[in-house]
């Protein structure tokens, strides 16, 4: 029955020969693209605070550089997270070392940070297709192509030869992943090359059939890449860590198909009141709405997995990460369906709400638990007693949640207070307000969240120290967190 | 019950994987296939035309720029996005727009029709210097677009792989096209009628304030220039086009 106790039970004690090598490696990657993408994140947000920022550059103006955080947050640092992850757990959860040998996950790994290479040195100088989260250009996305066909192999390869009789619930989440990406990056990216030796293409698809075609794609990267592969993350980190099993195994079928079934529907949501037929938007908000349930459903058995163990979050950080992480994921994906909602869409669409909405689910969910899940990996990997500081562990849970908490607020307040002010009208019917006064009103919240960004970076750094004094085998010698829980917590 | 099945897709990873696949295909089937297939997904109006190739090379440097960043080019029915910037966007207003450009941020304000509601001069002022015509603006300066000479040599093989996606260029303007880059950014294109027959609306003459030389600052403005003023709106009948 329990799910979980299998993942808990993956015996270290039967020899198998895994591949941790590769684990290692995205492992460190995450860490390093981590760190660059919220650095780079927090540069824009100051350039919004303060132009002057920009230096009237090509390559650093914050045109080229938001597409260079947003893939850097979520395809190089979300992107490892995922890799070093998966690799891990299909190993473990199958009692088999990676399918392909040493060769084919080494491929998936250095192919994968080629392609983020590409990537990035295409958007500062400008080679990009102009569509959001799928900038990189035609040659770009075909070595993509490659190196995610490997990545299907190795995993599906390494799921056929495995030594359990069940295929453990976080790689059916990882394998929704991997194949939905796929679809969603062939079917986004048709474009033709102007020559086969030029970086330009045009979209195979033009206006309101592109638009839908990219925010179809854009929206299961968040459900898909986002969403998806971090719950197979959760799956098995959360248990794992709270020693508990998986509160519901029911649930979790329940709520695996019925996330990967809606969530394809809800990309229209981004195209409220557009000239995307409204039939596509009723329809895409429908979805989005009841894509709450599912959503929660994954919450709850996240958090309910804890039934019986939450004094550890008191003495565990690592865990802390974790809890946190899923309650922010809650906490967006109740958010996102209400923003949905074609009357609140006309006032939150393009506006610094939807900024934050995506914030509160990219720092608070998929970052967090990714921190929560390296945390608990880098020991294990290294053949450590522990991490080298659980105290430092616990000042980055508090200054990554204090940088949150600014960016979030800061943003529902510049969102809406902008979404109010263009459609406010004085008392003689005029327009109350000229755009630039609503670019003005917004400076006090961008300094405030580019603040926030700033704490969540340096709370990143702390990782990375914390990592370095962890590999290098240092014990940093400080007294335990909390006070350990009596048998009167059961 | 079916719960008690799911052992099924448990255990066979092409089971799972089918039965993921054949989950996440419906929704894309039934949403983006009748965008292709109905008639009235896009509005029937006179007027919208592909872009002249100094236009399109113009859009491409808004492309490079990531002007979509920040700017939209969709503008909603409501009265106070009427009000400020013009009549709601058609979808036949981007029917040529190989890549849509629509955004999904108001950093700045919607460009969707920003074509002559400022002057040439205004643009290259604004964007050497955006706080010297702006004072509060937050967007970054463009000062090198007017230095760089603008490269767009290969413009025949560009409007080829657009007609090819679905632009109806035809031979003349796929023949004319390295002309009709150097033409529209001279004084000369005002009173070329084959020109302004391909294409209509076009705004013409020199844009940068440089007669010298063709820079990408002519070709971004001359796109500019012409965002929104294809359809005219006196004629239009939105009765016809309900959806």
């Amino acid at each position: 029955m329990s799910q979980g106790s299998m993942a808990q039970t993956a015996p270290s004690s039967v020899a198998v020969n895994y591949n941790m090598d590769v684990v290692r490696w995205a492992a460190l990657a995450t860490v390093f693209w981590g760190v660059v993408g919220f650095l780079v994140g927090d540069v824009i947000a100051w350039q919004l605070a303060f132009p002057v920022l920009n230096f009237d550059t090509d390559f650093l103006n914050f045109g080229r550089l938001r597409p260079l955080h947003t893939s850097a947050v979520i395809f190089a640092f979300g992107g490892n997270a995922l890799l070093a992850t998966s690799f891990y757990v299909v190993q473990r959860t199958c009692r088999t070392p990676l399918y392909g040998g040493k060769a084919l996950p080494a491929f998936v790994f250095w192919g994968y940070q080629l392609f983020i290479v590409m990537a990035a040195i295409g958007y500062v100088t400008g080679v990009t297709q102009g569509r959001e989260y799928a900038e990189p250009e035609w040659f770009v996305d075909l070595w993509l192509t490659v190196v995610w066909v490997a990545y299907l192999a190795m995993f599906v390869g390494t799921l056929l030869k495995r030594r359990e009789p069940h295929i453990y619930v976080a790689n059916w989440f990882y394998l929704a992943f991997i194949v939905t990406i796929a679809m969603l990056h062939l079917g986004n990216n048709l474009a033709i090359p102007v020559s086969l030796f030029g970086t330009k293409s045009y979209s195979m698809f033009s206006g309101v059939q592109d638009a839908l075609t990219q925010w179809w794609y854009g929206h299961n990267a968040v459900g898909f890449f986002l969403t998806a592969g971090f719950l197979g993350m959760m799956y098995y980190f959360v248990p794992k860590r709270a020693e508990r099993p998986v509160y519901s195994y029911r649930l979790s079928i329940i709520h695996f198909w019925a996330l990967i079934f809606l969530y394809i529907w809800a990309g229209p949501h981004h195209l409220h009141y557009t000239a995307l037929p409204d039939w596509a938007q009723t329809l895409g908000m429908t979805f989005s709405i009841m894509l709450w349930m599912p959503s929660w459903g994954g919450m709850i058995n996240g958090l309910m997995t804890l039934s019986g163990a939450w004094d550890k979050l008191r003495t565990d950080p690592v865990l802390r990460f974790m809890v946190a992480a899923v309650g922010f994921y809650g906490m967006s994906t109740f958010e996102g369906p209400v923003m949905s909602i074609k009357a609140v869409n006309g006032l939150s669409h393009y506006t610094d709400w939807t900024i934050g909405h995506v914030h509160s689910g990219a720092l608070g969910w998929v970052a967090f638990v990714s921190f929560g899940a390296i945390y608990h990996l880098i020991p294990v990997l290294w053949n450590r007693e522990r991490l080298y500081s659980m105290r430092l562990v616990s000042h980055h849970f508090w200054l990554g949640t204090i940088g949150i908490v600014l960016y979030i607020t800061s943003m529902w307040v510049s969102g809406i207070m902008q979404g109010l002010m263009w459609r406010a009208y004085d008392e003689l019917g005029f327009l109350q307000y000229s755009f630039i006064e609503t670019v003005e009103a917004m400076h006090p919240y961008y300094i405030i969240r580019a603040t926030g960004g700033a704490l969540f970076l340096l709370g990143s750094f702390l990782m990375v120290w914390n990592v370095y004094k962890t590999i290098r085998g240092d014990l940093r010698n400080e007294a335990p967190i909390g006070t350990p829980a009596t048998a009167a917590a059961e | 019950m079916l719960l008690k099945k799911h052992h099924i897709v448990e255990k066979n990873v092409f089971v799972l994987i089918l039965g993921i696949f054949l989950t996440i295909i419906i929704g894309g089937i039934v949403e983006i296939v009748p965008l292709f297939t109905m008639e009235q997904t896009i509005e029937k109006v006179e007027g919208v035309r592909p872009y002249s190739p100094l236009e399109q090379a113009g859009r491409n440097i808004y492309i490079r720029e990531g002007c979509y960043n920040c700017h939209s080019q969709q503008i909603r029915p409501f009265r106070d996005e009427v009000e400020r910037y013009g009549h709601y966007s058609l979808a036949a207003e981007s029917m040529y727009d190989h890549p849509f450009q629509w955004g999904s941020k108001r950093t700045g304000p919607d460009l969707a029709r920003v074509g002559k509601k400022y002057s040439n001069a205004w643009h290259v002022a604004h964007m050497t210097d955006p706080r010297s015509v702006v004072p509060e603006s937050i967007m970054p300066g463009y000062p090198f677009l007017a230095k760089r000479e603008l490269e767009f040599d290969d413009a025949q093989a560009h409007l080829e792989t657009l007609k090819m996606v679905g632009v109806p260029y035809t031979d003349e303007m796929i023949e004319a096209a390295k002309a009709d880059l150097y033409l529209q950014a001279s004084e000369d294109a005002e009173y070329d009628d084959d020109f302004l027959a391909r294409y209509p609306n076009a705004a013409t003459g020199d844009f940068d304030g440089d007669p010298e030389k063709l820079t990408e600052m002519d070709a971004l403005i001359a796109y500019l220039q012409v965002l929104g003023r294809m359809v005219d709106f006196t004629t239009y009948n939105p009765q016809m086009n309900l959806r």
